[in-house]
């Protein structure tokens, strides 16, 4: 029994804050989420120097064949300062290949991938709130030099950065993921909340593929993906709602009104509190959850779903509340507490907001 | 991370699970004299005070093994290891730590034997969350003090044989938490009066106690004279990483979720209820939040690190789940939620009902919530104090 971290995962930990600190400080956040292409490839050669693109790819494939629960600690500590580096994404389309490729698929691409060569990112579900295979609009039609494919992905993250995109597709034999070349599709960039986190749509439509960058995907495969897909978000969630709220509580400590510090005041004092104990509940959740993808596979559904469930409104409610204690200067673009606000908002429909997932645990709950 | 047992913590589990198949017959079927036996059988097992050391008659038990033990006790909805809960959570802990050698001999064994029942006496009628602000008092006059005063919302007061009492022995002080004494009285002694106190769901477990003139002999002094404040937090510290009562959590849950199978609402099952099942749910987020934290808790604990006032965090979700849980209980059965025992559409004995009335023993008894969050936010967060 032994649910905490291993020191190699502490020095992995201590290693991506450093680097967030060092070379990917707020100022630089916000200079790229700023910048055209919303990316910075020096940084990204950096990070893929460092291994954190490897981190779950086998190592006959080029990674560090290590756990997801490694990879959430990279996600965690990132997301503190809210790094707008596609890591998550990059993590997801290695997962879709390594779930859904054939040996020769999982050769060609995830070398490429764990050295950050390639970029790729994932897009699944083409209804803004539906988990479910009939939320795949998006088809392949076979043709002669493979596929062609029709339709608009409306929803699809850092596809502007991104070499390749992986689009879930009805194809004629069931659900597949098509590898497209950005160059060989239209991406329109969909200005969001939170520039951190860019959000393109792409259309399909007059594009063919050929056969070997079709991946047929099962709808397990598929529920496998988007449970991936909660297990980085929550991850990413816990470490930006600790950044928020060791913000808000320093800030709590500092500002003078009425002759003393706010935080002494149990208005104040007693929301941080509740910040703290939501927070610390859904790092408990999310750390489980990302040991189940690798450790226990049958559990995995719903311990994504207890963490996710559980994060989605509490840290939207932590963005809420870290913004408003500061008060009028939370508000300005100025001052970066708004930045977590709106992370908040962007994490909380990601693969499921509360309510699917609560759902979801009252039917794996035997209601 | 790894969840796994090891080999011989697996078998633990199986002896208290051999144990307690052995020992725990269903409730219909025990004799007048089962919890008497029940308690010299754990008692002669070393389960009883299992953590505490074994010169002091406890088992030295692991944190792992502490955690299995009260996990199976709580799965078998066991009677409790020993009578004396706050004897054994906090009384002998203070004795061990603080206590004279007479002390240990006299009061140590009889705690581990069941044989005597302890009450806390903190709570005075003005001086509940602000606990060093207390008023009752203590003086030194010969061989004994004289104490004089007040405690009230004594859990367990009117059946308990001996009290650890705060006192003042010091008024003229620069900190509250200065000129503080802690006594270990009888309740029988002369000039201490109980006055039980009915609560609101009809139970009399706490009372008001009124010292007259009390002659407590020195040696019945825990610690030295001002030394009471650190006796009661360091006893208080003896925090647990919550497990036993996160099973407790999932039991009720459980009961809940057979409830709403069982409970129809507006005609139909109320477990095809939308809200139903998301509130059922959040529940279920709440309790395994409690067991990963107390896991995460439990882990630190391994390593050697204390536990201080994480334990503040499951607090504050079992106090929210004790009330919510049993409201939802109770308004999901509508009228039928309000009969008590012995009404003819009570459901399941009017235990939702009882224990929807009761939820101020836990919310309450160990610290408010606000109280709760003035730890957190103090302690944790490093906000300036109140």
């Amino acid at each position: 029994m032994n649910f905490g971290f291993t020191q190699e995962q502490s020095l992995l930990r201590d290693q991506v804050e450093r680097f967030i600190k060092e070379a990917c400080p707020m100022p630089k956040v916000r200079e790229i989420a700023a910048s055209e292409s919303r990316f910075d490839s020096t940084l990204w050669q950096q990070v893929a120097d460092l291994g954190w693109l490897g981190l779950t790819i086998p190592e006959a494939h080029g990674g560090l064949g290590l756990k997801w629960i490694d990879l959430t600690v990279v996600l965690e500590a990132a997301a503190e300062g809210l790094c707008p580096l596609p890591i998550a994404s990059q993590a997801l389309a290695s997962a879709a290949i390594l779930t859904c490729g054939n040996d020769q698929q999982k050769n060609d691409w995830l070398p490429a991938m764990a050295a950050g060569k390639t970029i790729c990112t994932i897009g699944l579900y083409d209804e803004a709130n539906w988990i479910d295979p009939n939320a795949i609009t998006a088809e392949a039609h076979a043709n002669e030099a493979g596929y062609e494919l029709k339709g608009i992905k409306p929803f699809v993250n850092d596809a502007a950065a991104a070499d390749y995109l992986l689009l879930a597709v009805n194809a004629p034999n069931g659900l597949a993921l098509a590898a497209v070349a950005k160059d060989s599709v239209k991406i329109t960039h969909q200005p969001t909340m939170d520039t951190t986190k860019p959000m393109a749509s792409v259309d399909l439509n007059g594009v063919s593929i050929s056969a070997e960058f079709l991946l047929p995907m099962s709808e397990d495969q598929l529920a496998f993906l988007t449970d991936c897909g909660a297990v980085a978000t929550t991850a990413e969630m816990v470490g930006a709602g600790a950044a928020i709220l060791e913000m808000t509580s320093n800030y709590a400590k500092e500002r003078i009104q009425f002759g003393k510090p706010i935080g002494q005041y149990q208005g104040v004092k007693h929301r941080l509190a509740d910040m703290y104990v939501d927070l610390e509940s859904y790092r408990s959740l999310s750390y489980y959850a990302a040991w189940s993808v690798d450790d226990d596979i049958e559990g995995l559904a719903k311990a994504v779903s207890l963490a996710k469930g559980y994060a989605s409104d509490a840290f939207a409610q932590i963005g809420i509340d870290g913004v408003g204690l500061h008060g009028a200067i939370g508000f300005t673009a100025e001052y970066d507490a708004q930045l977590y606000l709106k992370r908040s908002k962007w994490a909380r429909p990601m693969y499921g907001d509360s309510d699917y997932h609560m759902d979801r645990i009252a039917t794996l709950g035997g209601l | 991370m790894d969840f796994d047992y090891t080999a011989s913590e697996q078998s633990f589990r199986e002896e208290v699970r051999s144990f307690i198949s052995e020992n725990l017959p269903p409730k219909k079927e025990r004799g007048k004299n089962f919890l008497a036996s029940w308690l010299e059988k754990v008692r002669a097992r070393g389960w009883v005070g299992f953590a505490w050391p074994k010169e002091f008659g406890g088992s030295e038990g692991g944190l792992i093994e502490q955690t299995i033990l009260r996990e199976e006790m709580a799965l078998a909805k066991a009677p409790p290891l020993g009578t004396s809960m706050m004897g054994l959570a906090w009384v002998g802990p203070g004795i061990m730590q603080y206590g004279t050698e007479e002390q240990k001999r006299k009061f140590i064994p009889d705690i581990l034997d069941s044989k005597v029942t302890w009450c806390t006496g903190y709570s005075e009628p003005n001086h509940g969350s602000d606990l060093a602000a207390i008023q009752c008092k203590a003086e030194l006059s010969g061989d004994h003090y004289l104490v004089n005063g007040q405690k009230i919302w004594t859990t367990g007061a009117p059946w308990s044989q001996w009290i650890i009492l705060l006192t003042r022995t010091q008024f003229d002080v620069k900190s509250k938490h200065d000129g503080i004494t802690c006594f270990l009285v009888p309740m029988d002694a002369p000039g201490v009066e109980v006055r039980p106190i009915q609560n609101m769901a009809g139970d009399k477990h706490f009372a008001e106690i009124f010292f007259t003139d009390v002659q407590v002999p020195v040696e019945n002094r825990l610690g030295a004279e001002g030394e009471g404040w650190n006796v009661t937090v360091s006893a208080l510290a003896n925090e647990r990483s919550s497990i036993g009562e996160v099973t407790q959590m999932f039991e009720k849950l459980a009961n809940l979720k057979e409830l709403v199978k069982t409970t129809s609402k507006q005609g139909q099952p109320a477990s095809m209820d939308p809200k139903v099942r998301r509130t059922i749910a959040r529940f279920e987020m709440k309790v395994a939040a409690m067991k990963f934290n107390g896991l995460r808790y439990l882990t630190k604990q391994i390593k050697g690190e204390p536990l201080t006032s994480e334990t503040s965090v499951n607090k504050l979700h079992r106090a929210s789940l004790e009330i919510e849980i049993d409201d939802f209980a109770v308004q999901l059965m509508g009228q039928a939620g309000l009969q008590l025992r012995g009404g003819e559409s009570a459901v399941d004995g009017g235990t939702w009902s009882k224990s929807a009335l009761n939820w101020p023993n836990v919310v309450i008894g160990g610290g408010t919530p606000n109280i709760q969050r003035n730890i957190i936010a103090e302690r944790l967060l490093g906000q300036p104090k109140d």
